[in-house]
């Protein structure tokens, strides 16, 4: 809870406050649209270790800080970004060669854990996955667990209904809560007090951005104070649970923003070209990610024709006809 | 004089998915090949079906192929954009998910159409690991019927799943009872070669139709286990109609056609 006026800042100080090595984190988007990518990048360049990641469907953001030696233990849903990599590569990667313990849940199920964190409740109970290995098969063993505070003893429990087979419901999965640390979303508009505008699909940025104890707010836009409360409704972010606001124009990028930009097919296929080879991706990270000071710099360096092609179109807030293959 | 029309096998199988699609049909798709024959759908036999995918967004006016379920081509003109909350309730809400018809596809399935999508070898070492469930599983869990995607090959009909994602029948016709998943279950399989069913007695999976060329041999040598062919038909060719639906409606850039 933080009700100052002004949580401004830069990245980098946002970074460096809040996510600190070993870390519980979790980053906001859906596999190529509106991942913090500015702020993925500020966590590479700071060299932050040994985090514990959540993610349902996080595609990019959260290939790149596995790509770059940040992650130690990943619980997940689905490591993909669609047609540009079916699977994840570096996830994929750091998995078959033993480096990364992933532990596998639904993008449900990690929806309703950062739902049940954000209510404060302990856990939350939904009918998917009855029967599958998500309930037989568990990445973290039960020992690793009880040898760790951070996560419960257990990865999820089967339950009878408890109401006797009300609703039609004889047996229910109960997953745990999720409580990060930081969770850093990117939005098209907020206000130096952290009040926040999701356009387009919020995802489960709401539920993850609640469960936090921090929560770091990049934005397209950084609008006068009172401006987003003259139409709250479209509001989904309160103050209160902001810490840090910092303005980042093409935040997401190269992921999409809804209403701003599409995401970056040509950038996006040379990420997947330099994951696939671990020299490239080294000189990928030099070049590309340690070599820059900050997300500003990044960009300065791509063409602005690139970036002009992917420019949303007014009328349905992506780039209409761009080129994809 | 022939008048055939010539056509690619993955252009068959959105054909043949799309006419699984009925009128009134809540769609929910995954990526790649099942968004084609969601969008072919509403053009060909099932206007009013409504497209619906996992990251909320509820009747996407799909002007361009997504490459995605995350694409912002999904957040266009729709008639609600909710969360991942709202879409999963969605299906597994006891009024609504009876409406879902979900289209997925898996690296394995087997003979009682339950899929994986999670690793190739053992699930601590892998051998190959791929994206994992995302909402594959909740969908398969939660709704009334769902159509499946495959390519033919043995190494992907397999006897014994290497890791079980999503539930298909599970092991026989009590198998999702007994579990205590809802009613539903998968109704077919397509594949480059074929339309696969369930047998409504056994659950197991049957031989329902070979497309166009297709020898019922062929099918059964590119599988790890055997199925029942004798109530096989011969499937109709997609029409120009349906041709043209596809190329020029749905995929121009041929993203997903390739």
């Amino acid at each position: 809870m933080n009700v100052n006026s002004n949580k401004r800042m830069s990245l980098s100080d946002a970074v460096s406050r809040f996510v600190s090595d070993g870390a519980h984190i979790s980053i906001g988007g859906f596999t190529i649209n509106r991942n913090p990518m500015a702020a993925v990048y500020e966590i590479i360049r700071q060299k932050k270790r040994h985090l514990h990641l959540y993610a349902h469907s996080n595609g990019q953001g959260v290939d790149e800080l596995i790509g770059a030696g940040c992650v130690d233990q990943l619980e997940i849903a689905y490591a993909g970004s669609g047609r540009f990599a079916s699977t994840c590569i570096r996830f994929r990667k750091a998995v078959e060669s033993g480096q990364l313990p992933v532990e596998d849940y639904s993008n449900y199920q990690m929806t309703l854990r950062f739902m049940a964190g954000a209510m404060g409740v302990p856990f939350l109970p939904t009918r998917s996955s009855l029967g599958s290995d998500l309930v037989n098969r568990w990445g973290f063993s039960q020992t690793a667990r009880q040898a760790n505070a951070r996560v419960p003893d257990r990865k999820l429990v089967v339950m009878d209904n408890p109401f006797d087979g009300w609703c039609d419901t004889e047996r229910v999965v109960l997953v745990p809560a999720i409580n990060p640390d930081v969770t850093i979303i990117h939005v098209q508009a907020a206000d130096r007090q952290g009040t926040a505008r999701i356009s387009g699909l919020p995802f489960a940025d709401v539920e993850q951005a609640k469960a936090a104890r921090h929560l770091i707010v990049t934005c397209e836009t950084l609008v006068d104070d009172d401006l987003l409360r003259g139409a709250p409704e479209r509001n989904q972010i309160p103050f209160f649970n902001v810490d840090a606001v910092v303005h980042v124009p093409m935040g997401a990028w190269p992921t999409a923003c809804y209403r701003y930009y599409d995401y970056d097919p040509t950038r996006l296929y040379q990420y997947r070209d330099a994951a696939l080879d671990d020299d490239r991706y080294q000189a990928y990270l030099e070049k590309e990610v340690f070599s820059s000071h900050n997300h500003e710099e990044m960009l300065a360096r791509i063409d602005d024709r690139q970036l002009e092609k992917i420019k949303a179109d007014p009328r349905t807030g992506y780039a209409v006809g761009l080129d994809r293959r | 004089m022939s008048t055939e029309i010539e056509y690619t096998s993955r252009e068959m199988m959105a054909v043949a998915a799309a006419r699984e699609i009925r009128d009134g049909d809540i769609v929910f798709c995954g990526t790649g090949i099942s968004m084609l024959a969601a969008m072919a759908a509403k053009h060909i036999s099932a206007p009013n079906s409504v497209i619906f995918f996992e990251t909320g967004a509820i009747d996407s006016q799909l002007e361009e192929v997504p490459l995605a379920v995350g694409d912002p081509r999904v957040m266009f003109a729709t008639s609600v954009n909710g969360g991942l909350a709202d879409a999963f309730a969605t299906m597994q809400n006891r009024f609504t998910g009876r409406q879902v018809v979900g289209i997925m596809g898996a690296a394995q399935i087997d003979i009682y159409g339950n899929l994986n999508s999670t690793v190739i070898g053992d699930y601590h070492h892998p051998t190959v690991r791929f994206s994992g469930s995302g909402g594959a599983c909740d969908v398969a869990s939660f709704v009334s019927r769902t159509i499946i995607f495959m390519q033919h090959a043995k190494r992907k009909f397999v006897p014994k799943l290497d890791y079980l994602t999503s539930p298909g029948w599970l092991d026989g016709p009590d198998g999702r009872k007994k579990a205590g998943l809802p009613d539903g279950g998968p109704s077919c399989v397509i594949t480059n070669m074929a339309i696969m069913g369930f047998d409504p007695e056994t659950k197991r999976m049957v031989l329902n139709g070979c497309f166009q060329g297709v020898r019922k041999e062929d099918i059964l040598d590119n599988m790890g286990f055997a199925v029942d062919t004798s109530q096989a038909t011969q499937i109709k060719p997609p029409s120009a109609e349906e041709l043209s639906i596809l190329r020029d409606k749905c995929d121009p850039q041929r993203l997903i056609l390739g």
